[in-house]
């Protein structure tokens, strides 16, 4: 629990400070969600008041860490709000958080936007008025990778998920939308977050006569499939989800996660992202800023928190520090940030679609856009 | 491609043997506590994730060579065991099991924490040992590194027997479990066996870290997942028993890849789950443990 003033570089001070909330999980088992949404907001805040704030307006930002837990994060978003005052909140990380703090701030009618992905944030419209989201749709992610394989023909595919929160949001998406995209679901295999070895489901869906292998999960253990899928000889493509987007888990994958497909946010690849393509600028100075500024790379994860911070300070600028005007402007925002092109509306209080999403693959190791 | 019933057979085998055989290296630091103390020790998971975490920092920062880093990292969580014992075990005036068991979480949340500072909160992975294509044994094909996984288990069971069996302060060490009065009497410095067991108990549970790092990456907060597992095999192989619960732990890694294979690999955890209550509901003392050797214990 503690507060990051800025006052000291800033001398503009005459002015009201703006106040903004940030609900992150910066320890606990979603650390590695909140660490760089932590940072990447210090940095912008650090930024934005170095050059002399919002009109003239310090920003001051209170953090607070969720540990990742329902009923700390709702407990810091109620006091982000009735003690801090602050006009708008940045977070949760997680889902789960999220959903659980959705009914503070729709009573306190004080914008809110999340960081983390599940559509149900979202969604219903009416009932998340206060409520936008910065990560991209699973669903849209599952869309990304079967329009990839019927592009190539691919009609028989084989599952393989991790049995966490986001490896059975991924199995479910994946199911709901594989009619519409025509594609047959011959194999559907789980494995745990502690799992050392996938042979035996990889066996499962070779028999199954699968064209090719979706895996999806965000723990570690998925960087076991490749190796195991090249060890039983399986030469059937592997797709991965945008869960698969850390560096480290293709690094320990080594050779066997070349040429394996996913699509993931720009930011990861960004260095490949074509000139002509209108994130380019952003992507490449907020990598920049951010690894010279920590010794960490970048993550979509801290994408996320440049983006709602650019959001609200962009609303800000426009109408000052009433949270329902705030929440009006963003309504009606264009934004083009790390995570993709927003365009929100009443409606759609996560503005993206499915071309958030990039098809990348792992080459040399590293993660290059998929050449067309 | 299509294989036949003994490929896959094999395959799963392999699998199975290669997931038990963490569960009885973990299983193996229980019993050794256990037998000195009769406690559990809830810190086990945090040797084998410092013995990861610390082998990675030594190949892959430092570029050091496996073998001085292997002996390096053993060498560091058994220095972190004996300080452990030492600074909140032995202190205590008068030592019940549940006192002592609630220092071991006390503990276990301490090295968690301080491994978080440390080494940070994203996983951390190093190469395999040998970098070697897959073996083919009749068709079905294992890791290298799984070969490597099951030759130190193979290795740490010999050490273990002849430790045990044919050294004084082995012999010293089974006279305490057996009988800690008797054998203060007999003139054995007991406090320093328990010193002792709290050592060897962090050093396999080191090996069990190092060998696993390379395949399943290692983060601060895996501990409590990879002991849980461990003390199934040690409670199913019979409490105490350290080669029941390398049967034990192997025969949990076989049920978990044969189901994994042949049933659904979304019931694999279950039915090995199912399997450990059979065998309780059938023998409480487990496989290789009868209800009288409960009370006499052996290592």
């Amino acid at each position: 629990m503690f507060i990051v003033s800025f006052a000291s570089i800033l001398h503009a001070g005459e002015k009201e400070p703006y106040h903004i909330g940030c609900a992150f999980a910066i320890t606990g088992k979603a650390a590695w969600l909140g660490e760089p949404e932590r940072n990447t907001a210090v940095m912008i805040a650090e930024q934005i008041n170095k050059a002399g704030g919002i009109n003239g307006h310090e920003l001051v930002l209170h953090i607070e860490d969720t540990q990742g837990s329902n009923t700390r994060a709702v407990n810091a978003i109620k006091k982000l709000i009735k003690k801090d005052n602050v006009c708008a909140v940045i977070g949760p990380s997680r889902s789960g958080t999220t959903l659980a703090s959705i009914p503070v701030v729709q009573q306190a009618k004080v914008p809110m936007l999340s960081c983390a992905a599940a559509a149900s944030i979202t969604n219903p419209p009416e009932k998340r008025e206060w409520v936008f989201k910065m990560g991209q749709n699973d669903s849209d992610a599952a869309r990304r990778i079967y329009e990839h394989m019927q592009e190539n023909g691919i009609e028989k595919v084989g599952v393989i998920t991790g049995t966490t929160g986001f490896g059975d949001a991924g199995r479910t998406q994946l199911k709901n939308l594989k009619d519409e995209y025509g594609i047959e679901i011959v194999a559907d295999e789980t494995y745990a977050p502690g799992d050392t070895d996938m042979t035996a489901q990889l066996i499962s869906i070779r028999k199954s006569g699968a064209q090719a292998v979706i895996n999806w999960s965000i723990v570690p253990a998925q960087s076991i499939v490749p190796q195991n899928m090249d060890q039983l000889k399986m030469d059937i493509p592997l797709y991965q989800s945008h869960g698969f987007a850390n560096i480290k888990y293709a690094e320990s994958a080594g050779e066997s996660a070349e040429g394996s497909i996913f699509p993931a946010g720009r930011i990861m690849a960004a260095k490949t992202v074509p000139a002509d393509h209108p994130q380019k600028e952003v992507l490449i100075s907020y990598k920049n800023a951010y690894e010279s500024s920590y010794d960490d790379q970048v993550t979509t994860f801290g994408g996320h928190a440049y983006d709602a911070m650019h959001i609200i300070a962009k609303a800000l600028e426009k109408v000052g520090d009433n949270p329902a005007k705030i929440k009006e402007t963003i309504e009606n925002m264009e934004f083009v940030g790390i995570s993709g092109v927003f365009e929100f509306s009443e409606n759609d209080h996560c503005g993206l679609d499915k071309t958030a999403f990039e098809m990348m693959t792992v080459k040399d190791g590293r993660f290059v856009v998929l050449d067309r | 491609m299509e294989t036949g019933l003994i490929t896959d057979l094999l395959q799963f085998l392999f699998m199975g043997i290669q997931r038990g055989a963490i569960y009885a290296m973990v299983a193996i630091g229980f019993n050794m506590i256990y037998n000195s103390t009769g406690i559990i020790n809830f810190a086990q998971g945090e040797f084998v994730v410092l013995g990861g975490l610390m082998m990675v920092s030594l190949t892959m920062s430092l570029k050091l060579s496996l073998v001085f880093a292997f002996l390096m990292s053993v060498a560091f969580v058994t220095v972190v065991g004996i300080l452990m014992e030492r600074l909140t075990i032995n202190p205590v005036r008068r030592p019940t099991v549940l006192r002592l068991i609630i220092i071991t979480i006390a503990v276990s949340m301490l090295f968690k924490g301080s491994a978080m500072c440390f080494w940070g909160k994203g996983s951390h992975y190093m190469h395999h040992f040998t970098d070697a294509p897959p073996l083919e044994v009749m068709g079905a094909t294992i890791l290298p590194q799984s070969l490597w996984v099951i030759g130190i288990l193979a290795l740490v069971v010999i050490g273990y027997v002849m430790f045990f069996n044919w050294t004084m302060t082995g012999k010293c060490m089974r006279a305490c479990a057996i009988n800690r009065d008797a054998a203060r009497l007999a003139g054995i410095n007991d406090r320093r066996m328990v010193m002792l067991s709290f050592a060897l108990s962090a050093a396999i549970g080191a090996v069990a870290g190092i060998i696993i790092t390379p395949i399943i990456q290692m983060d601060y907060a895996r501990g409590a997942l990879l002991g849980l597992k461990g003390f199934g095999a040690a409670v199913i192989g019979g409490l105490g028993n350290s080669m029941g619960a390398v049967a034990a732990g192997l025969l949990l890694g076989i049920i978990e890849a044969l189901s994994g294979g042949f049933i659904s690999s979304h019931y694999m955890d279950a039915i090995a789950l199912l399997v450990m209550l059979g065998v309780l509901f059938v023998r409480p003392g487990g496989l290789f443990g009868s209800s009288e050797e409960v009370r006499l214990k052996e290592f």
